[in-house]
């Protein structure tokens, strides 16, 4: 086998050697191996399988034939088998330990979700088989469609959206097509400051011009600042409740009467869904639009893991523009779903599709699952746990670091600190590096922007007291160094496979494609040395 | 020449109807390393305090905003290879974009360096 990472061009550590000096020959330090890239241990000769030559001699490509060699490294079996999962050691996952990244809900991805979706009826249906041979599938689409309305307390649902930002799309469109439909163009979606940063991107994405609204100095939305600013020109406003400082929109219910009085309609970004599920239903608070992140909420696998889902709920003035397809539930038990076809006389003034088919089908039994086997009391309790978790990180770490909002009340689902009293030097960056080194996904940071060195900090509902208080003492630890000035923590990681990176680099030069490094004349290239 | 300097932090350089813009000395420290700069191109017409170009560091995007109304001259070709010169010299070589200033009272509510240097200091 090749020395591992002769070609040298993955990112080192500005500091060479390991931190007690002592370097292997292999690079391998005990049972972490130092893993080359596939293409630098593979090569065209080498295959795990065995095929009969092909017989080339006639072929109808027209002269389109291949004629360089294809460049896919070839392995054996075991060594494919142990390249990955080398590489999978080297991961971080929420399998392995807390997770705590702000507003993204790492939660634990409950077992009994994985065995249902596995079932040959839920996994190996195709989206165009028969109708009447997929009716467990859409049964599974019908009740989970009807959990979330009822949670939401929303008439109607679009189920198709694949994610987050998919459904905030989803949901800005039928706001235009109710205007649209009105004759009442307009042309300025509203988002605070406190809001998700994908809400300007899909109010831009959806052809309005974004307007933005500032914050309180509790960290909520300027309610008298809104009311200003609501006019004849304003589409709606988009905005994430609770908020990206963790904290609930007290002022929902008057935002949206403000504009719905100004003729407008209220888009919630449901990213945080989690925190206030079972205890909230966001149609009370007269929200029109809603995503639910099935993969934060409802505990679906994601951020490497799966495929996100973001089924949008519609209020009654949004349903009739709602997207293609969806179930339709009939009186004998019997469900159809409502395409094109019967789209004119069933839901005619649908703006379109959001995708080719019916949604991401195993995350919507994997949620289902999870719904099912929690019960309304059991989701009650999960946003009860995840909402005491965070406060019990805030309110343990406030002597050590800034809590910008920790007067503001309690916070939801995440605490957020900033990086005020850090000694001269010290920030943000290097407390996140730190907690690599004591074995933990760093913390969301520089977001929100409107807090100085953000660290947003989301433990969700599915750790322990005894893991929090590990994770509360290795921060604190790291706030006491960055508070005092401790050089050393400028150096972290030290205990990782990679020191620190040069993320700038990486960003101004990013490096997207292997290519073989050039070798000096008479040596053998990589492929020719062979791979094994 | 007179150099003016707005509250979102760019700076505008006057030399009779034309302008340079960037932003300031403070703004590139705020923003950390910047990786990406994208101008306007020559032509675009921009509006007072309508988005002009995009920063984007480490740590966030953000627009840039056109002091003044006007039609852009030419955008710093150079940005587009080397991002770093907003970090290096925001308020010389790294400058954004120039444009032909369309209505000079549109710099009356603009600050000079003093005031300026008054309004970070309160931040």
């Amino acid at each position: 086998m090749n020395a591992p990472n002769q070609s040298g061009w993955k990112p080192t550590s500005p500091v060479a050697g390991t931190a007690d000096g002592a370097n292997t020959v292999t690079g391998n330090k005990a049972l972490m191996l130092e893993e080359p890239l596939i293409f630098e241990i593979g090569n065209c000769e080498t295959t795990g399988v065995d095929l009969p030559e092909p017989d080339l001699s006639s072929n109808r490509l027209g002269g389109f034939e291949r004629d360089a060699e294809i460049g896919l490294p070839g392995l054996s079996e075991p060594e494919t088998v142990r390249h990955y999962t080398r590489l999978s050691r080297q991961n971080y996952a929420i399998d392995l330990g807390l997770f705590p990244l702000g507003s993204c809900t790492m939660k634990h991805n409950p077992r009994v979700n994985e065995k249902v979706a596995r079932m040959p009826g839920f996994a190996d249906v195709h989206p165009l088989q028969p109708v009447d041979t997929v009716q467990g599938a859409l049964g599974v689409i019908n009740e989970l469609a009807q959990w979330l309305c009822k949670l939401t307390g929303m008439p109607g649902v679009a189920m198709t959206p694949k994610a987050g930002a998919h459904g905030e799309l989803c949901g800005i469109l039928c706001i235009r097509a109710a205007l649209e439909a009105k004759g009442d163009a307009r042309e300025v979606i509203l988002v605070p400051e406190s809001a998700h940063g994908t809400n300007p991107a899909t109010a831009a994405f959806a052809g309005y011009r974004v307007e933005n609204i500032p914050a309180t100095a509790e960290g909520r939305v300027d309610l008298a600042a809104l009311k200003a600013r609501l006019g004849p020109d304003v589409a709606g406003v988009m905005i994430t409740n609770p908020n990206t400082c963790g904290l609930f929109e007290r002022d929902m219910k008057a935002i949206s009467d403000a504009v719905h009085a100004a003729g407008g309609y209220v888009y919630c970004d449901g990213a945080n869904f989690n925190a206030i599920v079972g205890r909230v239903r966001p149609g009370d608070l007269g929200v029109d639009a809603m995503h639910i992140n099935l993969h934060k909420t409802f505990s679906t696998p994601h951020g490497g893991g799966g495929p996100g889902s973001g089924p949008v709920v519609l209020s009654e003035a949004l349903c009739p523009y709602g997207p293609l397809p969806f179930s339709e539930f009939h009186a004998d038990g019997t469900l159809t779903l409502v395409e094109e076809e019967t789209a004119g006389e069933r839901h005619p003034h649908s703006f379109g599709r959001m995708s080719a088919f019916h949604g991401q089908m195993g995350m919507f039994t994997r949620a289902l699952a999870y719904i099912l086997s929690h019960g309304a009391d059991g989701l009650r309790q999960v946003a009860g746990d995840a909402v005491l978790n965070a406060n019990y990180i805030l309110r343990s770490l406030e002597d050590a670091l800034d809590a910008p909002f920790g007067a503001s009340g309690p916070c939801m689902h995440e605490a957020l600190f900033s990086d005020k009293g850090f000694a001269e030097g010290m920030t943000t960056l290097d407390l996140a590096k730190g907690l690599i080194d004591e074995g933990y996904h760093p913390m969301t940071m520089y977001f929100p922007l409107v807090v100085h060195g953000a660290m947003l900090i989301e433990p969700t509902e599915t750790e322990s007291k005894a893991g929090l208080d590990q994770f509360i003492a290795a921060l604190r630890s790291l706030a006491e160094r960055a508070r005092a000035g401790d050089e050393t923590l400028k150096a972290a990681p030290i205990h990782a496979p990679r020191r620190r990176l040069d993320e700038t680099l990486a960003a101004r030069k990013p490096v997207l494609t292997w290519s073989e490094p050039e070798v000096a004349p008479g040596e053998p290239s990589l492929s020719e040395q062979g791979g094994s | 020449m007179t150099r003016y300097f707005t509250e979102d932090h760019e700076w505008i350089e006057v030399d009779g109807t034309s302008a340079t813009v960037g932003i300031t000395d403070y703004a590139q420290s705020q923003l950390g390393d910047v990786v990406f700069v994208e101008t306007p191109d020559e032509g675009a017409t921009l509006t007072k305090g309508g988005d002009a170009a995009v920063v984007e560091s480490v740590k966030a995007a953000s627009d840039v905003y056109s002091p003044v109304s006007g039609t852009v001259t030419e955008g710093n070709a150079a940005l587009e290879e080397d991002p770093a010169l907003v970090n290096t010299a925001p308020e010389g070589d790294g400058w954004f974009f120039k444009l032909t200033i369309a209505d000079a009272s549109e710099l009356d509510g603009l600050m000079d360096e003093a005031k300026y240097k008054e309004f970070v200091d309160g931040l």
